[in-house]
């Protein structure tokens, strides 16, 4: 178990530097073959040549891709100075890097967005498990019935709808016409718990929906499966009550795939629901990262794209090691 | 045949209609049919993904003749018209968004431009992205996946590690960026065409994956089976067994998930152009509307709800059409 996990830590380790290589090449790399400066996006187009240099030592831009690279890696593990000439900035470990165009470090950028993100995740995951998992489940029971057929309705305009058309609607709806919930913007838990929830209500509801229908499909499809096992007529033939069969035998397998699905979905999200967080203006990483492309700003780019795989890699992970508990025929080794 | 799919079939069918179909007077004995025939017998009695295909269809059409239809009901899509517009409020002036005989789906908030034409010019783009990414992705996915099945060993390793991580992978923030780095104007293709085409590049590359596992699950198992061997026996050669035994019992899967993925690239696509990387303005397109109903959405709902209504009728289409192939196609996948 334990050479298990390390091996798959060492897995994880590896992936993170292929993604932080793959995005180096993309923001450092492209730029270059495409003949366009990356010292120049950072500055800005009226720059004069002196301060394009200074920009290019200060930054490291002038050395090759491998080499910064290197220096991104060593900022990340044990922190970097950047210089050129009087003013050094430290960047302590773990150093993202340096936003030029900001002025600000990447690590405590990124660290304020990160509460955001998670209310938002967190608060939809929990809507999205009860609301899709209990319709699937009751639609699979229902199999055939009109309950079954509304549900499955639902679920398919669910995913046909994207969240940028359901956000604009629902806060059209809920906020402007119906005047529900008050308008406003993200207030932080530790400030006001009551407004924090307020404010996120909508955006909980919203993304909930898309996943729950998803989620609905995909509940309703595995218990169909379940309950068509030998093992459930075996139950069922030796006398157990109906709730005890589908409670015990039937949800534990026919939930079990859901799992490794939550984690992923989950562990996307954690990396920055971009869509939402745009809909409803929610200053998250997400919304970082559209901000920073649109500026330009490459480190803060190489910053989220980074933290939204290391999500993505440890829900993987998580994922693994909790299927090894609730799923007895995996044995992991 | 085993008698899985067999008994799933008649689940859904009633079995008189089906014998009765099985023996109708044209036919002597019970003959024995492709699965195309079989397929194409189950998708006709399937209502709903009839339904979908029907307004599939119309999509394309309405795409394909965009100029024509903007030409008879609508304006030219870039022309103002400052009459139709508030000059307080920047909002139409008739209610429900401007919708007059002249103007059928309203104008545009401050510009007044023609919502109609731009809807059409928008289904063009949408459609050629969604249509050329999933092909992309499908040809990619079947090579990669028919290597990785047939040859096995390290290939298959490689691509499976390639393939593991580009599903791990933070997508939506790539492609954003990925789309901003890429130039906007190349081999004179003019901004409109060159941003397809980047779109169709990016959608399609992250696409893969998706049909690349399914392929290589699928060659995984055909490979063992019996028909396989039996061809390898009497002499035949790799080239021969992959093009002639394995492809033609693929084409069901492929055809299945590469109709399912188009919505999803119209969704990639819409989002994309939403969050201002996609296609630029002026040029139209569903997402680019959306995003810029953004600021109008609380006085002028309609200008959100045409377009995104729009998207939704093509994505549930398409979904509907889908799902109705599937079942068609192989009644066991559920």
């Amino acid at each position: 178990m334990l050479a298990y996990i390390i091996r798959r830590l060492i897995n994880a380790v590896i992936t993170l530097l292929v993604v932080t290589l793959v995005t180096f090449g993309i923001f450092f790399g492209v730029p270059k073959i495409t003949g366009s400066d990356p010292a120049l996006l950072y500055i800005g187009k009226t720059a004069d040549a002196a301060s394009i240099e200074g920009i290019r030592t200060k930054m490291g831009l002038a050395d090759p891709i491998l080499v910064q690279y290197g220096k991104f890696l060593k900022g990340l593990v044990v922190g970097r100075d950047y210089s050129s000439g009087p003013d050094v900035i430290h960047c302590p470990a773990p150093c993202l890097g340096y936003s030029f165009k900001t002025d600000r470090l990447v690590t405590p950028t990124l660290l304020a967005d990160i509460p955001v993100t998670l209310s938002l995740a967190i608060g939809a995951a929990i809507l999205w498990l009860i609301i899709g998992i209990s319709a699937g489940v009751i639609s699979a029971l229902r199999r055939g019935t009109l309950i079954d057929r509304a549900v499955m309705t639902g679920a398919l305009a669910g995913v046909s709808l994207p969240i940028y058309f359901t956000g604009l609607l629902a806060s059209a709806i809920f906020i402007y016409w119906l005047e529900w919930l008050p308008q406003g913007q993200y207030v932080p838990f530790t400030e006001n718990p009551g407004e924090w929830f307020v404010q996120m209500l909508l955006p909980w509801i919203t993304l909930a929906f898309l996943f729950a229908a998803t989620y609905a499909r995909l509940t309703r499809a595995n218990m169909l499966e379940t309950l068509g096992e030998d093992y459930i007529r075996t139950a069922r033939a030796k006398g157990l009550r109906e709730r005890t069969v589908i409670g015990k035998h039937g949800l534990r397998s026919g939930l079990t795939p859901i799992v490794t699905v939550f984690g992923l979905d989950l562990g996307a999200l954690l990396g920055g629901a971009v869509l939402t967080e745009s809909v409803f203006n929610l200053r998250g990483l997400g919304y970082q990262a559209l901000d920073a492309i649109r500026a330009n700003d490459l480190p803060v780019i190489l910053g989220v794209t980074l933290i939204a795989a290391f999500f993505i890699v440890f829900a993987n992970l998580l994922v693994d090691l909790v299927y090894g508990v609730i799923d007895p025929r995996v044995r992991l080794s | 045949m085993s008698l899985g799919p067999e008994a799933s079939i008649t689940e859904e069918t009633t079995p008189t209609a089906d014998a009765a179909e099985v023996r109708s007077p044209g036919e002597s004995a019970i003959a024995g049919r492709s699965l195309k025939q079989i397929a194409w017998r189950r998708l006709k009695k399937d209502k709903v993904a009839i339904g979908g295909a029907c307004v599939v269809l119309f999509l394309i059409l309405i795409a394909i003749l965009a100029p024509v239809l903007t030409k008879l009901f609508g304006h030219p899509i870039d022309e103002w018209h400052p009459d139709q517009v508030d000059p307080t409020f920047a909002t139409p002036v008739h209610p429900w968004g401007g919708i007059t005989s002249d103007f059928i789906f309203g104008v545009e908030p401050t510009t007044g431009r023609d919502i109609f034409s731009r809807i059409v010019y928008g289904a063009q783009t949408s459609l050629t992205v969604a249509f050329l990414s999933a092909f992309l992705s499908t040809i990619l996915g079947v090579l990669f996946g028919t290597a990785a099945g047939f040859l096995g060993g390290w290939v298959d390793s490689m691509i499976s590690r390639v393939m593991d991580f580009l599903l791990a992978f933070p997508q939506l923030l790539f492609s954003i960026a990925l789309v901003s780095v890429l130039p906007q104007e190349f081999l004179g293709l003019g901004s409109r065409w060159s941003r397809v085409s980047v779109l169709v590049l990016v959608i399609g590359f992250f696409g893969w994956p998706y049909i690349g596992r399914i392929v290589r699950g699928q060659t995984l198992s055909l490979r063992e089976r019996e028909f396989v061997e039996a061809a390898r026996s009497l002499g035949a050669r790799s080239p021969r067994i992959l093009f002639r035994e394995l492809l033609p019992n693929l084409a069901a899967p492929i055809l299945v998930y590469t109709t399912l993925i188009i919505p999803t690239n119209i969704l990639t696509e819409a989002a994309l152009s939403f969050l201002g990387v996609g296609i630029p303005p002026p040029n139209p397109s569903w997402g680019g509307m959306l995003s810029d109903a953004v600021t109008f959405y609380s006085i002028d709902p309609m200008f959100m709800i045409i377009p995104g209504g729009m998207i939704f009728i093509t994505v549930l289409a398409f979904n509907l059409f889908g799902d109705g192939l599937r079942d068609a196609l192989d009644p066991k996948a559920r």
